[in-house]
């Protein structure tokens, strides 16, 4: 009865095609369920991070709490934990990194976006962000062999001779210190700084220019008082971010600030920051206790850059948002 | 004749402050060559075929090379992809394509959160998830230090490459019939995929690097390291013992190997980014 068969077979067709459309469609929610469990993992590696961190640092957290962050002393042999020393450490050697290494960056920034022609400022760009992509252990290396002599031979005396009464250049320099570990993280941060805000400012619209030359401005009074400001928000982020690297930069520093934690006003004078004490005691750690108060040190140091992250971000992508808009 | 001196001031003020932004310029872009310059200057001298074939000679003798760290950081970098690829790759699909509002969104912040976390921070997680449940040190630890960081680097370019890909490339292979699968496993994968392949080979370079991570992970090791339980060495972290040790040698050898990893790492720079800058060029023209 070839009829009746081939009726059979039409009415099963539709289903057949309604099963594979459903079997294809299960092919997508298999395909969405498989990509995010990947996804959900970064999401359990970060709460896990956080978790390790936070429940491994117990021990001192119990024994010292609050004044953890504010002991000067640092002694493992007592089993004495203070991370005053560390903190003051990293933050002098990041606000050096800003000081010296913003009006640098955000100089060469102008230029690249306001100045340079669009083919010689890529060209520079991409220089710069070559800069990024140097390992830390590098810029160590060399700052050891240039930058700690030069420091020692040429600035101390040079400094101390005029600004000498000060305080903070007072004492005898080694080479090795906290403006030392300052001065490379200036280096460092640079193409952070650069590279951000070249581009937030050739986000401004051209019209925003154009309005202020017409009106009699120079380029630079232009580029001052219009430009710049309009940026400003997104300069202010990438100056965030760059802090954050500064903050958690670890061997550079290990290399050149001199690993001695006291407090010391001079910048001459050798300092240590958080990452660099971790870095150096931790494969030594004579027991629980010290290990604990540097995994401690570890998760303020988390949790600084952190929220310094989270406000870089926050400011950039409102830059780039209103400029978008526009 | 005010009006006259404060346009010439104004004008003498506009040429000094570009003046000043362009000097600001040269010395960032001179610090590369700097470097560059140096590292070939005081490693060019110490670079030899030893180097790259012999171990570590004992302290006092002269002579040896780092063909252990060599390995080790190769050994590291296969067990960073294994990590870093699978997971950064497949993430970045899920937030370019699959991913509904709000779990893409936390996705995306604990990538960004993952991103800013200081590097000797993630080898104090590797030490406490690896090392101290084995009990120590390995190539298996560092390995895992080097892969979580790979994770963000790797999810922000797979997804800004697979968003770059033209929406008229899905819609066509959704018109002619595919499941969104389908569509985006044959037809938009492949079209971001130069993009993503290099992106990935950025982030290794990046975190090849890397030597905070490793110092309590990896640790370092003067001798091979047979398999993958055992402690090893690497490029960076042998650089970092052998710069600050008190031997003019050693210093010799550690400006080779500074030169070899910064030609490696330079390398993979300059070609990713000149393949990138060609993708984006063709895909907009």
């Amino acid at each position: 009865m070839p009829s009746s068969t081939t009726i059979a077979a039409d009415a099963g067709a539709p289903r057949r095609a309604r099963k594979l459309a459903r079997r294809l469609q299960r092919g997508d929610q298999i395909a969405h369920v498989i990509t995010f469990l990947f996804a959900a993992t970064i999401f359990i590696i970060t709460a896990l991070l956080f978790y390790e961190l936070y429940t491994s640092a117990l021990l001192t957290r119990q024994k010292f709490g609050w004044n953890f962050l504010s002991g000067t002393t640092w002694d493992p042999v007592a089993l004495e934990f203070g991370a005053l020393p560390f903190i003051y450490g990293t933050l002098v050697t990041s606000a050096l990194a800003l000081i010296i290494g913003v009006p640098l960056g955000v100089g060469a920034a102008i230029f690249l976006a306001e100045l340079a022609p669009i083919r010689i400022s890529n060209g520079l760009a991409f220089i710069i962000e070559l800069l990024a992509a140097v390992p830390s252990v590098i810029y160590g290396l060399l700052a050891i062999f240039t930058l700690v002599p030069f420091l020692r031979d040429y600035v101390a005396p040079v400094v101390q001779s005029a600004l000498g009464f000060l305080p903070f250049f007072q004492g005898q320099s080694y080479g090795v210190s906290l403006l030392a570990g300052g001065s490379i993280l200036a280096i460092m941060v640079l193409p952070f700084i650069i590279s951000i805000s070249r581009e937030v400012l050739l986000a401004v619209p051209r019209e925003q220019r154009e309005a202020s030359l017409a009106l009699g401005a120079t380029q630079w009074e232009t580029t001052w008082n219009v430009v710049v400001p309009y940026a400003k928000a997104g300069i202010i982020g990438s100056i965030f971010l760059a802090l954050a690297r500064a903050l958690g930069e670890t061997m550079a520093v290990t290399m050149v600030i001199g690993n001695d934690p006291k407090i010391n006003l001079s910048l001459f004078a050798p300092g240590y920051s958080i990452a660099a004490a971790i870095a150096n005691e931790f494969t030594e750690a004579t027991g629980d206790m010290h290990i604990s108060a540097l995994i401690e040190l570890g998760f303020v140091l988390f949790c600084i850059t952190i929220a310094v992250n989270a406000v870089a971000r926050l400011l950039i992508s409102t830059t780039t948002r209103k400029s978008g808009v526009t | 004749m005010s009006v006259i001196a404060r346009r010439t001031r104004r004008r003498i003020t506009n040429i000094v402050m570009f003046a000043v932004t362009g000097a600001c310029t040269l010395l960032a872009v001179s610090v590369l060559f700097f470097i560059l310059g140096y590292l070939l200057w005081q490693g060019g001298n110490a670079l030899n075929l030893d180097f790259f074939t012999k171990l570590p000679a004992p302290v006092g003798e002269t002579g040896g090379g780092f063909a252990n760290a060599i390995l080790g950081s190769a050994k590291l970098l296969i067990l960073a992809s294994l990590i870093g690829v699978p997971i950064g790759f497949l993430g970045g699909v899920y937030l370019a394509e699959f991913g509904s509002t709000t779990p893409a969104f936390v996705v995306r912040y604990t990538t960004d959160l993952l991103n800013g976390v200081p590097s000797i921070v993630m080898g104090i997680f590797a030490y406490r998830i690896v090392v101290l449940p084995m009990g120590h040190f390995s190539t298996l630890a560092g390995g895992m230090a080097l892969g979580v960081m790979m994770i963000p680097i790797a999810v922000r370019s797979t997804e800004e490459f697979l968003r770059a890909v033209p929406n008229a490339l899905r819609e066509g292979a959704l018109a002619l019939g595919a499941t969104k699968w389908r569509a985006v496993a044959t037809v938009v994968i492949p079209a971001a995929l130069p993009g993503i392949i290099t992106g990935i080979l950025l982030a290794l370079a990046r975190v090849a690097g890397e030597t905070a991570p490793l110092l309590f992970t990896a640790f370092g090791n003067l001798f091979w390291s047979p398999g993958w339980n055992q402690p090893t060495a690497s490029l960076p972290d042998t650089i970092f013992k052998y710069a600050i040790a008190p031997y003019e040698d050693w210093h010799q050898q550690a400006w080779a190997a500074g030169l070899v990893l910064l030609s490696l790492v330079l390398v993979v720079n300059i070609a990713a980014r000149l393949i990138l800058r060609r993708q984006t060029s063709i895909s907009r023209g």
